[in-house]
Formats: C-alpha cells, structure tokens, sequence
C-alpha cells in the first residue's frame, strides 16, 4: 500500500512538472528552426533573443508593472474590504456583502471584460482619453479584489475579536492596536492574497484583452502569435519567470521558518524565565 | 472559440467608433515634420523584421530616420482584429487585416482613403497586386504580403504525387495522422475547393455541403490547430497538413524530411495582408509615411526575410537571398495563380451560418445548446429541491 501511494506520489508531481521541465529544456536548444520536438544540442541563443528583443521586453515591462500595481492596490482595498466586512452589524449584512464580493469570481471572464470595456469606451469618451494603461489597471484591481477579500477574511474570522479591545485596553490608540496586533494576526492571509493577485494578474489573458486599448501585455503577445509558431524566446522567457519565482519562493519559506524557529526560542526562553 | 464569441457579441453592439473628424494631411515632403509624434501599428504577431540575428529592426528603423514613435502591438486573427475596431477605445493609426476583412471594413466605412501622394513607394507594387476585389479602385489598402494556401506533407510515409489535390486530407490512410485548420474560412475553403465551388458562394446548400464533407473527415483529423501545425509536422506526429505557402516553405526548408505542394488539381486560396488607415486616424500622414517605408524594397526584403512570404514587389524580390527569390512555393507560377480565388466579405447571414456550421463540425454532430441548457436547469432545480429538503428537515428536527 505504502508503496504504492509513494507511485502514485511521484506521478502527481510528474505530471505537474514534466510541462514545465520540457519547456526548460527546449529553451536552451540549439536548432535554427524553432523546432520544439527536436532538441539539437545547447545554446543559450534564446536567451540572446529575448534579451534584444524589444516587443517582448516591452510587453513584459508592461506586465509587471501592471501587475505590481494592481496587486498592490488590490491588497490595501480588499484587506480594508475584508476588515469591513468583518465589522458589518448583523448576519445579513455580512452575508450581503460576501456575496456581491464573490460574484465576479464565478462571473465568466469574457462578460466581465466586455462590461468593463463597455463602461470604459463611455467614460473615457466623456473624458476625452483612450484606453490602455490606466483602464488595464483599473479592470485588473477589479478582478483582484475578490481573491484578497477571499483569502483575508478567514484570518480575521479565526482572530480572538476581543484582542483589538484588550489592546486598547493596555494603552494601545486604536491606529496602534490596528498596526500592532490585528496587522500580524491577518498578515499571513495579506501575503497570500497578494501573491494570488499577482499571479492572476499576469496571467489573464481575456480581461486584458479587451480593456487594453493599444497596450500590450505579455499574454495578449503571445496569443498574438499563433498564425506563425510561438518562439523559443518565450520558453526562454518562461524559464526566467520560473526561476524568479522559484527563487522567492525558497526565500520566503527560508525566512518564514527562521522566524518560526525565532519565535519558539523565544518562547522557550520566556519560559525558562518563567521557571526561574 | 471563446474569442469568436466576442467577436460576434461584438458585432452586436453596435459601438460606432468616435467619429472625430481626421486631420487633413497637409502632404508635407520633409520627412523630419511629423518627428515627436507617436504611431499605433497593429500587425499580426511575428510578422514584421524585429532586429535579431542581424536582421534590420523596421520600426527602430523608421524613428531613426523620420523621428516618428511606433507603438506596436499585435493580434492573432482577422476576427480579434475587427472586435478590436469595432468596440471602440482603442484608436489604431495602421492595420494590417487580410483582403475580405479589408472588404468588410470598406463597407462598415471603418477606414481612411489613403493618399497615395504621400506613399510615392506605391509606385514598386506590381501591378497585378493592386486593385483586387477587395479593394477594386485601390483607394483603401496597400500590399504588404501576399500568399497561397498548400499541403504540407511528410516525405517519408506520402508521395509528392499525391499532394497535388485536397483530396488527401480525405483519405483513409492516413487516418489520425492530418490535421487541419482551426478557423473557418481556411477550413471550409479545403471542402469548397474539393467540391468545386466558390469560397464566396452565397448559397446555403453549398456551404451545408461543404460542412457535410468536413464532418465526414472529423475522424481521420488528428486536431484543429494552427502554430501547433509547426511542431507536430516536424515531429512526425502528423504527417499530412494544409497551410500557408510562406510557412510550408521555411518549414520544408528547415526539416528536409517535410515537403510543401500547392495542389494544382483543383486550385487554390491566393490572400493578401495589405496596409490599411482605420477611421478616426489623428495622425493620417504619420500613418501614410510608415506605410510608405514598409513599401520601400529593401524594408519589403527584410520583412520578407523574417517572415518567409511574398513580397508583392519585384524590386524587393531581387533583393532576397536566391533560394527565396526563386522559390516556386512563395512564387508559384502564373498557371496556379491563375487558377486560385481570393477570400471576399459575405453577407452577414452567410457568416452567421458559417459560425453554425463550423461549431458544428467541431462539436461533432449538431451541438444542441437547448437541451444542454435544459439540462443544467433540471441539475440545478433538483439541487436547490435537495437543498429546501434538507432545511425544512433541519426545522423540523428543532422543533
């Protein structure tokens, strides 16, 4: 039994990365066609590609910068949402307002990225400007917010509420008690809502499209591609996002499980104080 | 298909374009006049000379010399393109769509008339490049690539021979191992061609015939793809695949297992991507000295050179390496060409039985959406029945 769950362990993961390896693979291959089902030998050639690539760098450029916004905004909105939401008078009310938060998550993506397009040709001819950059990041905190919202709010629900009150109570103002000891408590559920909100922004493809005017970002780019064959240089591309994330991932856990370890010294200790 | 569907809500809401009314272009010759200003091209992805491997950059090119911006950006179909025009609040200055969506576009009112005197280029296309059906006074769009549709084959497991009429993506033999095009007009193109009618037939029982045929040929496709056709000719995982002449042509000269033929027997698509000026342009003479540049024959050559299809100018032509310059695929001779159609606009309800009959044929059988529909309601009715049940129960168990 034992082993074959270890089997079926190993397919799992297989089948989650072999994708991702065969796509780091064939970014350092070394054939003049873009082959990829042949691999030729290797050569970082892609790699010279992409980096004197201008479309693809700009495309990228866009992205991340998008991305880092609408995470960031989507964050402080959908923690302040939640907060709220949390501190709403009556089950109804909570209820309410939990629902209209999940609708756009079940909302097919196209509906809401024509709405949007819609509302946005309107009120950008009434301002007399264009769309692009301002109503991308517009449409993206939008799509965003509820995810935050979504991974905040339990947090909250598990937090002792009386803890914001017991701090007052020790002298804390309520901005104090806020930053001091809600802030921590829920901290866990902001990161993970800012991660979602970053991936998910560089990773949509149909919003994007019709909220962009004539911005371009990473995804429309390469779906843009697909008269002709997507170039190696996205695999490269690929590859490098990979790693970044990889990289912070490992850092994140690092420094999580230091502080961890801090903390149970810590206790440790207070606790031999205690003893003494 | 997600896409499709918006670009056929699209087509509903009638979103008409902000009709601000273009500037004159005052015709000015020095080139340096329009510096500071910037362009929106939209193109096709990866269909312009980008600056790698030493080819020339086009559009750096272009600010260096008239010191005019390009912001470029890129689309995948003719359709993404029009629902792109169509919903407003993007502003393009240059389009590059094909010559029925160029047909369409000219009827909607959509683009500009160009001012030739500013694209004194003009003068390198050929002359039978120039005032096609979908343009028939020339007055809307300039060439900028031209080609025909072939059968790209597999030379170990098909001969030659047999790539010379569509009929080979019929046969049995190679069952599971063809694939074909995932759009409709390409797709639908093959079965017309077979039958010996006119892509721009407006007659249903035609079109109804052709989707019969591609239906009786779903289960010999492997898959309905595009740029996957690239891959999975060179891997041999398919061996026999209808495609454009430009990409048959560099892939058979990168895999010398993979052959391209533009079947003789019953004719085939001739299309033309042409530079156009969409309504609304606030920089029309910026826009006409960029179509202007890409007309010169050596940015025609290094575009060509980059993209691998045909140049609709002699005077380019003479500038490819040989193997491209000679190519009987990029430039079939007069008889094939004389033999092929080119695409042009349908009337609306032709396109709306097209979008039916090609869902169809995917689907597999008829897609009944109704009772699907029906279906998922009767799911959901019982759900929510269950659902009542279990409180009413619940309440009773309270009391």
């Amino acid at each position: 039994m034992k082993a074959v769950s270890k089997v079926y362990m190993v397919l799992i993961f297989l089948f989650l990365y072999a994708p991702i390896f065969v796509l780091i693979l064939f970014s350092f291959n070394n054939s003049n066609a873009m082959s990829r089902s042949v691999f030729s030998g290797f050569s970082l050639r892609w790699y010279r590609q992409l980096f004197g690539d201008r479309m693809i760098l700009e495309a990228l450029r866009n992205t991340l910068i998008i991305a880092v916004v609408a995470a960031a905004v989507a964050t402080v909105l959908g923690t302040l949402g939640a907060i709220g939401i949390n501190s709403l008078k009556g089950k109804w009310a909570r209820r309410m307002a939990m629902d209209v938060t999940n609708l756009p998550m079940v909302n097919p993506e196209i509906v809401t990225g024509v709405s949007m397009m819609l509302l946005f040709v309107i009120a950008m001819r009434a301002v007399g400007a264009g769309l692009g950059f301002g109503s991308l990041i517009i449409a993206h905190i939008t799509f965003c917010l509820p995810y935050v919202i979504l991974s905040v709010r339990p947090k909250l629900l598990q937090m002792d509420p009386h803890l914001y009150e017991a701090a007052q109570d020790l002298g804390c103002t309520p901005v104090q008690a806020f930053f001091k000891v809600v802030l921590p408590q829920i901290a866990p559920g902001i990161v993970s809502g800012a991660m979602m909100a970053f991936t998910l922004s560089i990773d949509d493809f149909v919003i994007s499209y019709f909220t962009s005017g004539t911005t371009q970002t990473l995804p429309i780019y390469i779906y843009s591609m697909t008269r002709k064959r997507i170039s190696p240089e996205i695999n490269a591309l690929s590859t490098v996002l990979f790693a970044v994330i990889l990289v912070l991932l490992i850092v994140v856990n690092v420094s999580q499980s230091g502080s961890a370890a801090r903390a149970a010294r810590r206790q440790a200790k207070a606790e031999e104080a205690e003893e003494l | 298909m997600k896409k499709r569907i918006c670009s056929f809500l699209l087509a509903l809401l009638v979103a008409c374009s902000s009709a601000a009314p273009a500037f004159a272009s005052a015709g000015s010759n020095s080139s340096r006049a329009l510096a500071g200003t910037t362009i929106h091209v939209y193109n096709w992805g990866e269909y312009i000379s980008k600056g790698t491997d030493g080819s020339m950059d086009v559009n750096a090119e272009f600010t260096r010399r008239t010191g005019i911006q390009v912001d470029y950006t890129t689309f995948d179909t003719n359709e993404s393109l029009y629902s792109k025009l169509a919903g407003g609040g993007a502003q393009y200055d240059v389009i590059v769509p094909s010559d029925y969506m160029i047909n369409k576009l000219i009827k909607q009112n959509m683009l500009e008339k160009l001012d030739y005197q500013n694209i004194p280029n003009y003068q390198y296309i050929d002359k039978q490049y120039r005032n096609l059906s979908y343009d028939p006074k020339g007055t809307y769009s300039v060439p900028y690539t031209w080609g025909t549709v072939g059968i790209l084959y597999n030379k170990k497991y098909v001969k030659k021979e047999e790539t010379t009429s569509w009929d080979i993506l019929w046969d049995k033999k190679y069952a599971g191992k063809i694939l074909m095009f995932d759009n409709p007009r390409d797709a639908f193109g093959i079965a017309q061609k077979k039958l010996g009618i006119s892509y721009n037939t407006t007659d249903s029982n035609e079109w109804e015939a052709a989707a019969a045929l591609l239906k009786q040929q779903k289960p010999l496709v492997q898959s309905y793809v595009m740029d996957q056709i690239f891959d999975k000719m060179d891997s041999g995982e398919a061996w026999v695949a209808p495609y454009y002449a430009g990409d048959g042509e560099s892939l058979s000269r990168e895999n010398p297992n993979i052959g391209f033929t533009i079947p003789t027997k019953q004719g085939t698509n001739f299309f033309v991507d042409a530079l156009c000026v969409p309504k609304g342009c606030q920089n029309k003479a910026a826009a006409e000295a960029y179509i202007n540049f890409l007309c010169s024959p050596e940015v025609s050559a290094a575009n060509m050179q980059t993209i691998g299809y045909s140049t609709p100018e002699t005077a380019a032509r003479k500038l490819l390496p040989k193997e491209m310059a000679q190519s009987m695929i990029c430039y079939p001779p007069q008889s094939i060409l004389d033999k092929a159609e080119v695409f042009t606009n349908l009337p609306d309800k032709t396109l709306t039985l097209i979008d039916e009959l090609w869902t169809e044929v995917k689907m597999g059988g008829s897609g009944d959406t109704l009772t699907l529909i029906f279906v998922l309601c009767a799911f959901l009715a019982v759900y929510v029945g269950i659902v009542i049940y279990k409180k009413q129960k619940r309440k009773k168990e309270m009391e």
